[in-house]
């Protein structure tokens, strides 16, 4: 009970489809997780493993037309999201819960001034006048360091990082308690990355805002988060402390993300991938869904609902032979 | 902005010209001889001679598009018609505002019936009213503005007696050649603005708006309305050029006395100086509507407008055509 009590956010047994013609995408399927206030949970996978669609179902901005939430249910503060009616979602987006899109390129307004878009946020959820939300906006944008005097250029005037900051500006522009980070600096290269990140970690010593950071950069993790939860296919293989996850890592993927990365203690030639592709999200294979690429495959690994493993207190892992991977890492 | 406007205009003034010299030449190899039909097929050679000396069909080339040139842009002179004997100016001013009031409105109608549709039918993507929209408007574009026409003629003036057939006067005048030959301009408005509407729809930020806390309704108005109205403008613009070269069609089938109308007879009787001045006056309007059409693209888009303040360049305006 205490444990629930401190539960900011749960996710319980999400499952998200796309519909296209005829195909059924499968892009989650059960994903359960929580996060308390003030931590920071990574959501680590390969493109395409469905950490977008979990975060924008957290927010409820599915694509109408072709998303379905088929089951699940999220719960931030034991409130239900996914019942909410939409009226009550909207003085929630933005406001409570808030989100820093994947492509700062295509994520603004191309024909509002930055500093509109900003403002009309602030506005949206607070009762001032035009001229304060303007004011606010502008503090805004030094807050993620761009001049005030900008306000008013449009976002083609602005570089990759600097959209991105506004972006980040709009997420943060009414202290969201939450703030879902979609891989926010993928699209970056790696010095306004490392401003980005720094900006992020200052706001959420600031403000005391969770975050829900989703990447596939290790080492972005490794930086930020408190706790990771790796992805794949849509499900979460493995979830634990980012020292779990670093230190122990127990699935087969996790292991193999982990032997793909460079190590610059040691001479190496070749790094060593992972073979294969992920699945076809509209033909997952039986069983496990990594077992067409695993190396420790056996026979059980090819059908039935994979058992979900406690390595350590904590630390999950959703392999029916964990054990026997530790032993060999 | 200011500069960018009387640039274009400049170039709207070399446009003309060059439409003036084109029809000139096109009219002066063309066969037929005008002094031959209008005096009929009883007239001797003398008197069809002297009647080419009257028109001033005599002459070289060069000597005559001098002439014709002169006349029409420094004495802003028309010259006279053969076949009416009035000045062509004076017809042109009494006639225009009858191709103006039929085209606009027709644009119009076009526009605020078929840009709603259209936003109506994306809003509601494949749903019952989303199929009744689509269906209507391939019905529409598919069926000629002339055929339909007269089909209204005959059910709503012949039979029911609610509307004048033909001629002008009060507004009862003009609502069947306004519906009946706008209707194809209608639905492609309303197919392009369904699918620009789709498009934008699924823009990223799209989902930044809806993820800002906006109601749908805002979201539609201020963030998906401005940029999914690019390509529907830059449709109108074009639309309006065609309306006003089928103004020719509206004005036959319902008698109105407007442009069209006067061109049509003109081009049968090889009236030489009102097919010229006529021509003159579709290709400046046709320019001024382009201009008017990348006017309102510069107002909803900064990326346009930016291009323009910066002075311009050639390579930017040669881009902007080939998207118009």
């Amino acid at each position: 009970m205490k444990n629930q009590e401190k539960e900011f956010l749960s996710v319980k047994d999400l499952v998200v489809e796309y519909t296209s013609e005829d195909t059924v995408i499968h892009a989650v399927n059960g994903v359960s997780f929580s996060l308390e206030k003030g931590h920071v949970l990574g959501l680590v996978g390969e493109t395409g493993a469905g950490k977008t669609t979990i975060a924008k179902s957290i927010l409820r901005v599915l694509p109408d037309m072709s998303a379905r939430v088929v089951g699940g249910e999220i719960r931030l503060e034991s409130e239900e999201l996914l019942t909410k009616p939409e009226k009550e979602m909207e003085k929630i987006r933005g406001k409570k819960i808030s989100m820093i899109f994947q492509d700062p390129m295509t994520a603004l307004n191309p024909t509002q001034t930055i500093g509109a878009q900003i403002a009309e946020v602030i506005s949206t959820h607070n009762k001032i006048s035009k001229a304060e939300a303007q004011t606010r906006a502008m503090q805004m944008l030094e807050m993620v360091g761009i001049k005030a005097d900008r306000y008013q250029d449009y976002p083609f005037q602005l570089s990759g990082g600097m959209k991105q900051r506004v972006v980040i500006a709009i997420a943060l522009a009414c202290d969201p308690e939450l703030l879902l980070a979609d891989e926010p600096t993928t699209a970056l290269d790696v010095t306004i990355q490392a401003q980005v990140l720094d900006m992020i970690r200052n706001l959420k010593k600031e403000m005391g805002t969770s975050l829900i950071l989703i990447t596939h950069d290790l080492g972005v993790v490794g930086e930020m988060c408190d706790e990771v939860a790796v992805v794949y296919a849509g499900q979460i293989i493995e979830s634990g402390t980012k020292w779990d996850i670093f230190d122990h890592p127990s699935h087969p993927y996790t292991v193999g993300l982990f032997h793909a990365l460079p190590d610059i203690s040691k001479k190496t030639d070749r790094l060593s991938p992972i073979e294969g592709l992920p699945p076809d999200p509209s033909a997952l294979p039986d069983g496990c869904s990594f077992h067409p690429r695993c190396p420790y495959a056996e026979d059980k690994c090819r059908q039935g609902e994979m058992p979900t493993v406690e390595v350590s207190a904590g630390h999950f892992c959703k392999c029916c032979r964990c054990g026997i991977v530790n032993e060999e890492v | 902005m200011g500069r960018y406007i009387i640039k274009r205009l400049v170039m709207t003034l070399v446009v003309v010209i060059i439409a003036a010299w084109l029809i000139f030449t096109i009219m002066f190899f063309v066969p037929g001889d005008p002094a031959r039909i209008m005096l009929g097929s009883n007239a001797t050679y003398e008197e069809i001679l002297a009647k080419r000396e009257q028109l001033g069909l005599t002459g070289s080339y060069i000597s005559r598009l001098a002439k014709y040139m002169y006349n029409c842009f420094i004495r802003l002179d028309f010259g006279t018609s053969w076949t009416y004997e009035t000045p062509v100016f004076e017809q042109l001013v009494s006639r225009l505002p009858y191709t103006l009031i039929v085209t606009v409105s027709q644009m119009i109608f076009s526009l605020i019936i078929g840009v709603p549709l259209g936003i109506y039918a994306a809003l509601h993507q494949n749903r019952w009213g989303d199929k009744l929209v689509t269906v209507f408007s391939m019905l529409g574009f598919s069926i000629p503005g002339f055929w339909l026409s007269l089909e209204m003629v005959i059910l709503f003036s012949l039979r029911l007696g609610w509307l004048p057939a033909y001629g002008t006067g009060g507004i009862e005048y003009y609502i069947l050649p306004v519906i009946g030959m706008s209707l194809g301009t209608l639905c492609q408005n309303a197919r392009q603005t369904r699918s620009s509407v789709l498009e934008v729809m699924r823009a990223d930020y799209v989902t930044t708006a809806r993820a800002k806390g906006l109601s749908s309704n805002k979201v539609t108005l201020k963030h998906i309305m401005p940029n999914a109205m690019l390509p529907i403008i830059t449709m109108v613009g074009g639309s309006l050029g065609g309306l006003i070269a089928g103004s020719a069609i509206t004005e036959q089938t319902f008698s109105i006395p407007g442009i069209g109308l006067y061109m049509l007879t003109a081009m049968n009787n090889r009236d030489y100086p009102v097919v010229e001045a006529i021509t003159i006056l579709l290709a400046a309007i046709t320019s001024i509507c382009m201009l008017l059409t990348d006017l309102c693209y510069a107002a909803i888009d900064p990326r346009i407008k930016a291009q323009y303040v910066q002075g311009g360049s050639k390579k930017v305006r040669r881009g902007r055509k080939k998207n118009g």
